[in-house]
Parts: C-alpha cells; structure tokens; sequence
C-alpha cells in the first residue's frame, strides 16, 4: 500500500501520533534514563546504577508515603464503592425527587480537588469545626481531631475524597441497575426472594462489568492524588500524610533533587502498570478472544 | 372522558418507604453540609465565627468576605483577590477547551472512518497515556515547552491541556463516530466528498450532542486542574485554583475564614454552573468517559 494513499487521515492524526510518542512514550524513557543518574539541579548524564532507587526505598518518608497511597486506595475505593452502590439502590427505589438527590448525590464531584480539600479542612477544623459544634449540644465526648493527628489524618482525607468520588461511583451503578431487565426482578419476586438479598447474591454479580470499571477508573485515579492532601493537610502533621505524588513533585520543585524524583516517579508508573496490566489484558484480549469464538 | 394514568401504580406509604426516605434525606444532608457550611461561613463576621457554632445561620448577614475574596485578599506579596485568577483561568480555558475538542473530534472521525495499518496502534498507545501519573511527565514535558520556547505561558498551558485531554476526548468521538451508521459515509464517498468534505459537511453538523458532553467534560476538568497550572501556567497566568490555595495556605497574618470560604466558592461557581446547567448532560459525559471499548 503505497503510503500517499489515505494521506488525509494520516496528517490528520499526525499530532495524536507525535504526542503519543513523544510526550506518553518519550517521557517515561526519559525519566527511566535520568533516574539511574545523580542529577540533582538539573538533569545530568552521570550514570549511577539503580542507586536512586536503593535510597528511594531507605527514605522513611518514602515509607510513609507509600503506607498512607495503600490505606487511601484501600479506604477510598471500598468508601465509594459501597456508598455509591448503596445511593444508587435508594435512588432505584423509584422515590419521589429522585432527579433532585442525584444532583445532590454527585454535584461535589463537579468541585475541584482544591476545593473540596479546603472545604473539608475547614469542616473538620479542631477549634471552630464540628467538633465545637457538637461540644456546643453538649456532646463533649465527641472527639473529631483527625486534622492534627498523626495516625487518622489520612482518614480524613479519605472522607473528603469519598464525599467528592462517591457520586461517580453511584452514576456508574445506577446506569446499571437500569439496564437489568425488568422480568428479573419478576422471577426474584415470584421466588419470594428478598429485595437486599437479590440485590447482593443477583444484581451486584450481574453489574460486574460496572464495578470492574469503577475499580479501575478510582484505582488510577488513587495514584495521582495530590491537589487533594496539599489543600486539606499540606501532607502534615509533619509528613503523616505525604503520598508518592507528593513526594515526587517536591524532589522535582523544592528540594532540587531530580534523580530521586525521577526513581519516584518510576515507581509509581510501574504501579499504575500493575493495576492496569491484568483489566486491560482481560477486557481487550480475553473479551475479544471469547466473543470471535 | 376520564384521564387514565401513566406509568406504575403508585405504592403505599409504608413503614419500610418511611425508612427509606429517612435514610436517602441523611445521606442527602450529609451530602449538603459542606456546601451549606460553605456558604453561611461566608455570610458571617470573624467575632461570630470565633464565637458560635460552625453549623449555625448568621446571626446577622456581612458581606464584608466576598468583595475581598474577589479584589483584596492577599496571595503572597499581591493583594488583588481572586479576579486575576478568574481572567487566567478562561484565558486559560476558553481555547484549550476548543483547542482540544476540535482536535480530538478530528482524530476520532479519521479513527473511526478513515483506518490505515497502525493507526490503532497508536490509538492505543494514546489511551495508554491517560493513565499514566502526571509525576511521570511532568519534567520532562517541562523541558520538551521549554525547548520549544512555551514553558511558562499561556501557549504552553494550552498545549498541554490539549496533550491530557486527547486520550479520553478522541475515546469517546470515536466511539460515538462508529455508532452511526456506516452507510451514510458510503453514500457521502459514492457523492465524491473527500475526508475534509465529509467531516464539514456530513460529520460536524451531526456532532451536536458529543461535542456538548466533550465541552462540559473539558471545562470542568481544565476549570478545576490545579497541578498543571501550577506547574505549567507561569506567575502571570496562575489559574484561580491555584490562586485560591495560595489565599487560604497564607502562613502569616490572621486567617479570615469567611473569606477564605468566599474564596472556595467563587473558584466552584462556574463548574458548579455548568454542572447545574447540563445535568443529564454531564452524567453522559461521566458515562462516556468512564465507558471504554
């Protein structure tokens, strides 16, 4: 096929293919080669070995980092797929306003993460938050410091990412409880089965394809957190809630140290690889395998 | 003639019905409560804020926060508000949204009419690109504006709103190019229309509905972007996120929570605005983005 032929559409997506190669392919060649250098200012070709990364894996922060991207893809993504799912049941009950709780449901997911980190920061406030309030009815009990210690502040960084994602997560299912055919719930009813049963043991399997997305789709989404932590914690109380994103930007931009951020940055991609590697090698080989059968 | 009525007969009020809207108008509050909490912050003076509940209406209403959120509030050694924010951000917005949409709709329509060997090769390697971390990119993309001469300048954030927000922009135009009928384009071919002719001609004018969802989902998205502002934008052109995360981190002075919560609000106003305005609209967008194949 000589190569004038179609040329249109091969000028036409010229740009897509130098920006896929240069910008998504080159840059993880290029941060892979100036990770395994020392450059520190600026970008040098003084070749180390793996060193970047033996340091990288001894740095406590790195560490904490590392604990705090677990317990947040861990708390997040279960926090909003069992919200969202659940707020899409409701929602399917064929209540009355259900237009007017769906707007409610997902309009923080239209706020920037900046926005929604301050707003939380200010909720959640140990002085004048609601903890104040709740000493103000009496309840002096009632214990909401997570801001300014060490060991929940990453949750309450959770509880503003489930606020703001939790939405999303209902779209998703809701668009699935409707497309399950309506002789279903028929033969469930008529079998006297009952309804959070159903919903358990015979509609969540068959919305599979839904929460597979979801999953991966939050998944890729709880690696690059970053504007999130920066507006609600700073990733204080000291680094208690720094994460892997955090990290990287701050060797890139405050402490001049470009090798350890590349060897950083790496190792995320290698990890996002690793969510993604096994759904995309079931949903675009497998799937097609079975469905040319 | 009595009117006969639509739809499912209407149930009782049980106690499990009571129940339920109990519940969904919980989650529904908690849901509210930092948009509420918000906006009466906003409309009170500091001595009430220091001194009343944080749940609690204004006792009496200050306007006092919003004009200086909008004109004075500091940010650093600048006082001039959130305003020069708001003007970078739709300079910003306004042509990486059409930058961006455009390219895309051309890509999806040679994607999807116009194949030649490898094209979905990199199609895919495209896709790729929308899940890996920013961190990754970041630096070397710094460099790449920086040789060309952009890096720090309107052109240079453009460009690379235009670069992230290709994969899932070009997705779903392809998608929704493949889901109309192939025969339109066969007669289009038969009549002589070349691939510029059948794109202006028979293409845009039927790209209506999926240019909607492709616009909400870039403003929202680029309108709440706070990292590749901060990285890419410049001084001269912070985005308002930015600007709103300089104005409530301010490490020096007394914090005006009031203002900072104007602040919060008029940094969520337009995609909040786009998200009430759209709707269904927006919940498509989250669909066909979210929707992969």
């Amino acid at each position: 096929m000589p190569f004038y032929r179609n040329i249109a559409a091969k000028i036409a997506l010229l740009p897509m293919i130098v920006i896929s190669l240069t910008v998504f392919v080159g840059c993880i060649i290029y941060s892979f080669v100036y990770s395994l250098t020392n450059s520190k200012l600026v970008p040098v070709m003084n070749y180390v070995g793996f060193d970047q990364y033996e340091r990288l894996f001894k740095q406590r922060k790195w560490d904490v980092a590392v604990e705090n991207i677990f317990i947040y893809g861990f708390v997040f993504t279960i926090g909003c797929l069992i919200i969202g799912f659940l707020l899409a049941v409701l929602i399917d009950q064929k209540i009355r306003g259900e237009s007017l709780f769906r707007t409610i449901f997902l309009y923080p997911y239209a706020m920037s993460f900046v926005v929604t980190g301050l707003v939380w920061k200010w909720v959640l406030n140990p002085t004048f938050g609601i903890e104040n309030s709740m000493h103000m009815w009496g309840m002096t009990w009632f214990e909401l410091d997570w801001l300014v210690n060490r060991d929940l502040a990453i949750y309450a960084v959770c509880i503003a990412a489930v606020w703001q994602g939790a939405g999303f997560v209902m779209v998703l299912m809701l668009a699935g409880l409707r497309g399950i055919d309506e002789d279903i719930w028929k033969s469930l009813s008529i079998e006297g089965v009952a309804k959070w049963k159903s919903y358990i043991f015979v509609i969540l399997p068959m919305l599979r394809p839904m929460v597979v997305t979801a999953i991966v789709l939050i998944a890729a989404g709880v690696v690059k957190v970053y504007d999130l932590i920066l507006a609600l914690t700073s990733g204080g109380p000291g680094y208690a809630t720094t994460t892997p994103a955090m990290y990287v930007m701050e060797n890139f931009f405050s402490r001049a140290n470009l090798g350890q951020a590349f060897a950083a940055s790496i190792i995320m991609f290698i990890s996002v690889v690793c969510i993604l590697a096994p759904w995309a090698f079931y949903e675009f080989y497998l799937r097609n395998k079975y469905a040319n059968n | 003639m009595s009117t006969i009525p639509k739809g499912p007969r209407p149930k009782h009020l049980t106690v499990g019905r009571i129940g339920l809207y109990c519940f969904i108008i919980m989650c529904a509050l908690f849901f509210l409560m930092p948009l509420y909490v918000m906006i009466i912050t906003s409309l009170k003076d500091m001595d009430e804020i220091r001194a009343a509940n944080i749940l609690n209406l204004p006792k009496e209403l200050s306007f006092y926060a919003w004009p200086k959120a909008w004109s004075q509030a500091c940010t650093g050694f600048v006082c001039e508000g959130l305003k020069p924010g708001f003007v970078n951000s739709v300079k910003i917005t306004v042509p990486s949204v059409i930058v961006s949409v455009a390219l895309s709709a051309l890509n999806g329509y040679a994607l999807a009419f116009w194949r030649f060997r490898g094209a979905y090769f990199f199609f895919g390697l495209c896709m790729f690109g929308a899940f890996i971390p920013y961190q990754v990119m970041v630096y070397p993309l710094l460099k790449i504006e920086d040789f060309l001469g952009i890096y720090s300048s309107l052109p240079g954030i453009i460009l690379v709103h235009t670069i992230f927000g290709m994969p899932i922009l070009t997705l779903i135009f392809r998608n929704f190019y493949a889901s109309l009928p192939i025969d339109l384009f066969k007669a289009a071919r038969i009549d002589g229309g070349n691939f510029i002719k059948i794109f202006f001609y028979v293409i845009i004018p039927m790209s209506t509905p999926i240019t909607i969802v492709a616009v909400i989902l870039q403003v929202t998205g680029i309108w709440n972007d706070f990292l590749l502002g901060l990285v890419f934008a410049g001084r001269d052109n912070q985005p308002m996120t930015v600007q709103l995360n300089n104005i409530v981190q301010v490490d020096y002075g007394v914090a005006e929570y009031n203002v900072d919560m104007s602040a919060t609000i008029l940094t969520s106003l337009v995609p909040l605005f786009v998200y009430f305005i759209s709707g269904r609209w927006f919940v498509r967008g989250i669909a066909a983005g979210a929707i992969k194949g």
